[in-house]
């Protein structure tokens, strides 16, 4: 293949390119409007759970006869807001964006292993993405039984669950071809010197998750498939013997909607380390560089995020225990989750070990870094009587659950993504962010989305129930804790007003002048001393890096500066 | 790999190609036998693992193949492990009534 | 510049990029197919009365498919070793007796298929016929994926052989490991489905 610096055509460039910092970027453009879409559906629906029954101000009448969302559409909002931040959003931008654009460049290799693949992966991707969300315009609305999809009421549900399904199809492929570029790319093309035990803590955590992808994704393509011959070629094998379904449908029987659910949660367990396992490794490469000490505990963490890996294959069951499998399998299930929150507890633990005695520079990526660990931890520790069976049977299907996953994703996994962007913003871009508008996007941000979910966890505890479209209105359980959700709705706005400090950010930032340095923020790794800001278009590198040392080499003693890079020789 | 080392797989080949052939005929008649469900099953996929070993070892070289492709195959044969025989595991306890 | 080890292999893992690749895409399909075969488990264990393959299903012509998806993969792998010893007109012998065993097999499958329909034998008859009709149907998905890729390289994109006969040689090996792969499948399905 010849080198030739041939003139590229807009669309080769920046539509149809193989590199993969190019593609990065296309996921993180395409996985931020979706970001914000998920948002707006949550927005509006927090409105009708705060003022039941109520129409929704200026967009009403496009949503319901009244103004009010309809029940049904309700659901279909809530399906689709779950569906679309976590597998539009949150994964393809933190495994898609950086995944793609900064693996090659912190292991020293000129792009990824497969380039033609990875374009594919992204344009499967984009399609899927659209897919999905053309079900909201299809007759009976987008899908509507929970993002977790259960039969019975999936499988008779109206056509945007059809559509769902074909939206999931087009995304898992998508995902498991990133995971062989990714896994591919780790193995095949690390550097000269760049051994596995100098790799930067961020680079593990995307192998791992591609490997937890790979592994866990194609059983729901499966279930999938399994449902899209339900719903379109009439099997039954999601609907058991003896359902009476108004408006007709004769099934043969014989199947059991608790396989849709196995099946669904053998991925969807791995799915949340999936959501988590990059988070840690953002945190740690700004914990590192803001602290100017190396990460206590590299190996630790690494062996920890291995075994978290592998062990997120055998918890699964505990979004199952009120299905009545029986006490044994029940504890065998109860203690690989108590046993799996062990490396969570030892991950923070290496993370917040590492703040001491560290100079820390409180700019706004380490705000978000910081700002993820109490977060995290909090969105982890109110995870443990959900894992244990005897007080989930109390938990289960309340509010308190939705406290815990958002607590761990949004104040959890979106921080360190964001803390991701304000830090490697230089890089892409060659330019630098507004300080000011960032620390005001942080302590908007994290003071409202206290103000959201912490409140989740009385209202669960008090018994109400989840995906309530009246907010539990009408639900007794609700009386004592039904006046928070006016509290908790005012704060979702105010978070997403908050979110404007960023949107603002990014547009002057992108529109600032270029500073010409390559590594401001005095950063160790390659993908900062070996790369122009941004890298070059061709190769990334002016010269391919060998590697020396560790990837944390901060504060050496007898070195001229606090930071020692990977790729500096002696 | 060699022109020799070639030529002695392709000897390989043929003779697994014959097992594969002959194990075939073999779990067919099997299946005729009397011999009840539960043995039936076992040994119906004990000719297929050995089968699928002889494709595997043979046809797709793993039987020389590299510790980084070894070890992928370990690790999703536990993931494979796992997802036959955990779902059924939950259902142990179970009263059917269909 | 050219990505590294795209033909050569890497020293340590003594792999090229294009054959870990294809593994770790066949870990992800054992994966595809469990699922689908634990269902088979989960639903065939749910129901007291689970008929015998032989009720519904054609053993001899199975077996006779299972004959040609077998062949095919010897000589799938004879194609590759033709190439190693630079006999591109082997290559190509072996390579088309490859494509007309799958469209056989192809072709048996659906003389099968329209067997049971026109004794109104359908996937939603039972679960059995629909677990038989989806695994059986993403199987031949893999078989015709299979044919166009190599299909592909039996005809224009042989070309490779003379600008760079060691890629090309490796594409192949890569192409086979995705076809042993299909076969694989097909020597569990087989007695999962029709004799067990």
């Amino acid at each position: 293949m010849s080198e030739g610096h041939h003139k590229q055509s807009f669309w080769t460039k920046y539509i149809w390119s193989t590199d993969h910092k190019v593609i990065g970027i296309q996921y993180g453009i395409t996985a931020l409007v979706w970001l914000l879409f998920g948002f707006v559906l949550i927005a509006i629906m927090r409105y009708q759970i705060a003022y039941p029954g109520t129409p929704i101000p200026l967009i009403g009448s496009l949503l319901g006869p009244d103004g009010a969302l309809p029940p049904e559409t309700y659901n279909s909002m809530g399906a689709m807001h779950g569906t679309i931040m976590i597998f539009l959003g949150v994964v393809p931008l933190a495994f898609g964006a950086f995944g793609n654009y900064f693996v090659p460049l912190q292991i020293g290799a000129i792009d990824m292993a497969f380039p033609k693949l990875n374009a594919a992966s992204y344009w499967m991707y984009f399609l899927g993405s659209v897919i999905m969300v053309i079900g909201f315009f299809v007759p009976g609305g987008a899908a509507n039984s929970g993002w977790t999809s259960y039969p019975p009421l999936s499988n008779i549900a109206t056509m945007g669950q059809t559509v769902w399904l074909w939206g999931m199809v087009m995304l898992i492929t998508s995902s498991l071809l990133g995971s062989v570029n990714i896994l591919a790319t780790v193995i095949q093309l690390r550097a000269d010197g760049m051994t596995w035990m100098k790799l930067p803590i961020f680079v593990w955590t995307q192998f791992i998750t591609a490997f937890l992808l790979l592994l866990a994704f194609p059983p729901l393509e499966a279930a999938g498939v399994l449902q899209l011959m339900d719903r379109l070629a009439g099997t039954s094998f999601f609907m058991p013997s003896g359902l009476v379904v108004s408006g007709g449908g004769v099934y043969a029987g014989g199947g059991s909607p608790l396989l849709w659910q196995h099946l669904f949660w053998f991925l969807a367990h791995p799915e949340v380390y999936v959501l988590i396992l990059p988070a840690f490794g953002i945190v740690t490469e700004v914990i590192a560089n803001n602290t100017r000490k190396p990460i206590k505990g590299y190996r630790s963490l690494v062996y920890a995020m291995i075994f978290l890996g592998f062990m997120s294959f055998i918890v699964w069951a505990h979004h199952m225990y009120l299905t009545g499998m029986g006490t044994t399998i029940g504890a065998f299930f109860q203690t690989t989750t108590m046993i799996i929150s062990i490396p969570s507890v030892v991950i923070l633990t290496a993370l917040l070990l590492s703040l001491w005695g560290g100079s820390i520079r409180f700019n706004t990526p380490m705000l978000f870094a910081l700002g993820f660990l109490p977060m995290f931890g909090i969105g982890g520790l109110t995870g443990l009587p959900l894992g244990l069976a005897a007080s989930d049977i109390h938990l289960h299907d309340t509010y308190y659950v939705i406290g815990h996953f958002h607590y761990v994703v949004a104040p959890g996994t979106i921080f360190a993504l964001f803390a991701g962007i304000y830090y490697w913003f230089p890089k892409i871009t060659g330019k630098r962010t507004n300080e000011t508008l960032g620390k005001l996007h942080f302590y908007f941000s994290f003071i409202f989305m206290n103000g959201v979910f912490m409140p989740m966890f009385i209202q669960g505890l008090a018994g109400l129930s989840r995906r309530m479209n009246d907010g539990g209105e009408t639900y007794a359980h609700a009386a004592g804790v039904i006046h928070l959700n006016e509290f908790m709705t005012i704060s979702a706005w105010l978070l997403g007003v908050a979110q404007l400090f960023f949107i603002v950010n990014m547009i002057i930032s992108l529109r600032s002048e270029k500073t010409g340095e390559s590594n401001p923020w005095g950063a160790t790794t390659i993908d900062w001393t070996d790369t122009t800001s941004p890298p070059l278009g061709h190769g990334n590198f002016e010269k391919v890096p060998t590697v020396y040392r560790g990837p944390y080499e901060y504060s050496v003693p007898n070195q001229k500066n606090d930071f020692l890079p990977q790729s500096q020789k002696g | 790999m060699t022109p020799e080392e070639v030529k002695h797989h392709i000897k390989t080949y043929i003779i697994v190609f014959v097992a594969l052939a002959c194990l075939t005929i073999v779990t067919v008649a099997i299946s005729y036998l009397d011999i009840g469900v539960k043995a039936g099953i076992s040994l119906g996929l004990l000719v297929a693992t050995v089968k699928a070993s002889l494709v595997a070892c043979y046809f797709m070289h793993l039987i020389d193949e590299k510790t980084t492709i070894y070890w992928t195959l370990i690790a999703t044969a536990v993931a494979f492990l796992i997802l036959i025989f955990l779902p059924i595991g939950t259902m142990s306890a179970q009263v059917r009534i269909y | 510049m050219d990505i590294p080890f795209n033909v050569k292999e890497r020293p340590d893992t003594g792999l090229y990029n294009g054959k870990l690749g294809i593994w770790l895409f066949l870990a992800s399909e054992v994966m595809l197919f469990g699922g689908l075969f634990s269902a088979y488990i989960f639903l065939r264990t749910g129901v007291d009365n689970w008929p015998a393959g032989t009720e519904y299903l054609n053993v001899p012509l199975a077996t006779l498919n299972t004959l040609f998806l077998i062949s095919s993969s010897v000589t799938m792998v004879m194609s590759w070793a033709s190439l190693k010893l630079n006999d591109f007109k082997k290559f190509k012998l072996y390579s088309g007796v490859t494509l007309l065993f799958a469209f056989g097999f192809l072709v048996i499958k659906y003389f099968e298929y329209t067997a049971k329909f026109s004794h109104h034998y359908y996937p939603s008859t039972n679960n059995f016929l629909g677990i038989y009709f989806t695994m059986t149907g993403l199987h031949v998905l893999h078989v015709l994926g299979g044919i166009i890729v190599i299909g592909y390289f039996f005809g224009p994109g042989s070309k490779m052989w003379n600008t760079d006969p060691e890629r090309f040689t490796n594409r192949i090996e890569i192409v086979g490991l995705y076809w042993h792969f299909v076969d694989l499948v097909w020597i569990f399905l087989f007695p999962v489905l029709y004799l067990l």
